[in-house]
């Protein structure tokens, strides 16, 4: 059980103090799998980073089991989205074009598709470059275009449907959010707000084409889109 | 007095030297030796990654291996010489096997351990995209053992040349740099013997400088498996 209530963050920086997260708060109950979804900036990973106990709310109280967090500990664990399984010998299109490398996919056509995988995550520019030239980001994104969406979110489906591990998620894909959580929390940016909580109480295996599912992924995006229309 | 005698030999030997050099005698003892310590590096390394590689890979190659590796590495190169010329008489076959013998080891045990510290991710990365085992050897295990590959390269080479030196004073028939000085000695020749030691040090340095430099510039620096510190 994760109890978040009132959390505020501010970040000094030599240009002033900087209001990441502003007042949020949302629960995840026990075996929840709960969504953070909100545009860049909105202090997903700062709230993520509080919950793990890697340093304090300037203000509100984070409960996990009833204790108040302080530090890290062994009753909540955090998996950044760092795939840190690039091959750091090959560069950006060598580390996406592995799988179809094994697969025995010419070495002309692997080049091509992965250099369109690469665009989808706005990296061909980087096709040359080897992992440690990139930024983390820059590294997540060419792992997310080496794996497929639907091997990630198979994945993470099913470890928690073994485990039922109470779950905080951050993502910026609305219908993984939809095929995932039991509960989304959009937040707005700048500063970070809990614009919403939007239960999702579709059946599981969730099934991505099914009306009720697009349905659901609608009134997220309008939640979405709303609040972008506000700032 | 002592100054302008050491200064005094600095200039013989450096006549010596330039002579030698003029007249080729030392760039063809430079090439003898040179000769003995590739053969015998070139078989180490050989050797040396094989052995590794399978007693990383095997338990039963390593429960076999590994006491004999732990047994004859503390055994001087050199001891082995007399052993190798009674074998082979005095020449090149009795220098490469010391060569050889002192070079194997670093190799043998630097594979070994790279072998076994690649990264697991990486392992289970491509296995999941596929990798099956000639793939996941050559494009997962070697580069990801290659910055320990190298040092092993670079222990190897520096033992070689330690090693070829020796054994060339024991065991080289004619020419070699080690040879020179074994028969300089005969003559009391200290211009001769520095004017060797002199060229023994220079492509020692040289080798490591240019030749293991720039191998780890173009791989493991540039892939950032391992780092220059920073100015
Ligand atoms: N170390 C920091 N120092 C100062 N400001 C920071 C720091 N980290 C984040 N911020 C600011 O706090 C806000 C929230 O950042 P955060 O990283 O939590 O966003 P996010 O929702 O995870 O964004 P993204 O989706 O891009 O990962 C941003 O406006 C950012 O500029
Ligand atoms: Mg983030």
């Amino acid at each position: 059980m994760i109890h978040v209530t009132e959390v505020s963050l501010e970040y000094d920086t030599p240009h002033g103090k900087v209001l990441a997260v502003d007042k949020a708060s949302f629960s995840a109950a026990e075996s929840e799998f709960v969504c953070l979804v909100g545009p860049s900036g909105c202090g997903k990973t700062t709230l993520l980073n509080m919950i793990a106990g890697f340093f304090p709310p300037s203000a509100g109280e984070i409960r996990v089991a009833g204790r108040p967090v302080s530090g890290q500990g062994l009753d909540r664990g955090i998996v950044f989205q760092d795939f840190a399984q690039l091959f750091p010998w090959r560069t950006a299109l060598g580390n996406v074009a592995f799988g179809l490398e094994m697969k025995g996919v010419a070495k002309e056509e692997r080049e091509r598709v992965a250099l369109a995988q690469l665009r989808l995550v706005k990296l061909e520019k980087f096709a040359g470059a080897h992992p440690h030239h990139l930024s983390g980001g820059m590294q997540q994104r060419v792992a997310i275009a080496a794996l497929t969406r639907e091997e990630m979110q198979r994945l993470l489906a099913e470890v928690w449907r073994t485990t039922r591990k109470t779950i905080v998620y951050v993502t910026h894909n609305v219908a993984e959010a939809v095929y995932l959580a039991d509960r989304v929390v959009v937040m707005t940016p700048h500063p970070g707000r809990v614009k919403a909580v939007v239960g999702i109480r579709l059946p599981r295996p969730r099934d991505p084409l099914s009306v009720e599912f697009l349905e659901q992924q609608k009134s997220l995006i309008a939640h979405l889109t709303r609040q972008e229309e506000e700032t | 007095m002592k100054s302008v005698l050491s200064v005094g030999i600095f200039l013989v030997v450096g006549k010596t030297l330039w002579a030698m050099l003029g007249d080729g005698t030392m760039g063809r003892h430079a090439l003898n030796t040179l000769f003995r310590v590739f053969c015998g590096l070139a078989l180490a390394a050989a050797t040396g990654l094989v052995l590794g590689f399978l007693m990383a890979r095997f338990r039963p190659v390593e429960r076999f291996f590994l006491p004999l590796v732990s047994a004859l590495m503390p055994i001087p190169s050199l001891a082995w010489a007399p052993v190798f010329i009674l074998w082979f008489g005095l020449g090149n076959t009795a220098t490469i096997l010391v060569v050889f013998y002192a070079a194997t080891f670093p190799m043998v045990i630097n594979t070994w351990t790279g072998a076994r510290a690649v990264n697991p991710l990486w392992l289970r990365a491509a296995g999941a995209m596929g990798a099956n085992g000639g793939a996941m050897f050559w494009k997962v295990v070697v580069p990801g053992a290659s910055p320990f590959i190298i040092t092993g390269l670079r222990l190897a080479f520096q033992r070689a040349w330690i090693a070829v030196v020796g054994a060339e004073m024991l065991a080289a028939s004619a020419f070699g740099l080690g040879w020179v000085i074994f028969d300089a000695k005969e003559f009391l020749n200290a211009d001769i013997m520095l004017a060797s030691l002199a060229v023994i040090g220079a492509i020692g340095f040289v080798f490591e400088r240019l030749v293991f430099g720039s191998l780890e510039r173009s791989t493991v620096l540039r892939w950032g498996m391992v780092r220059n510190v920073k100015a």
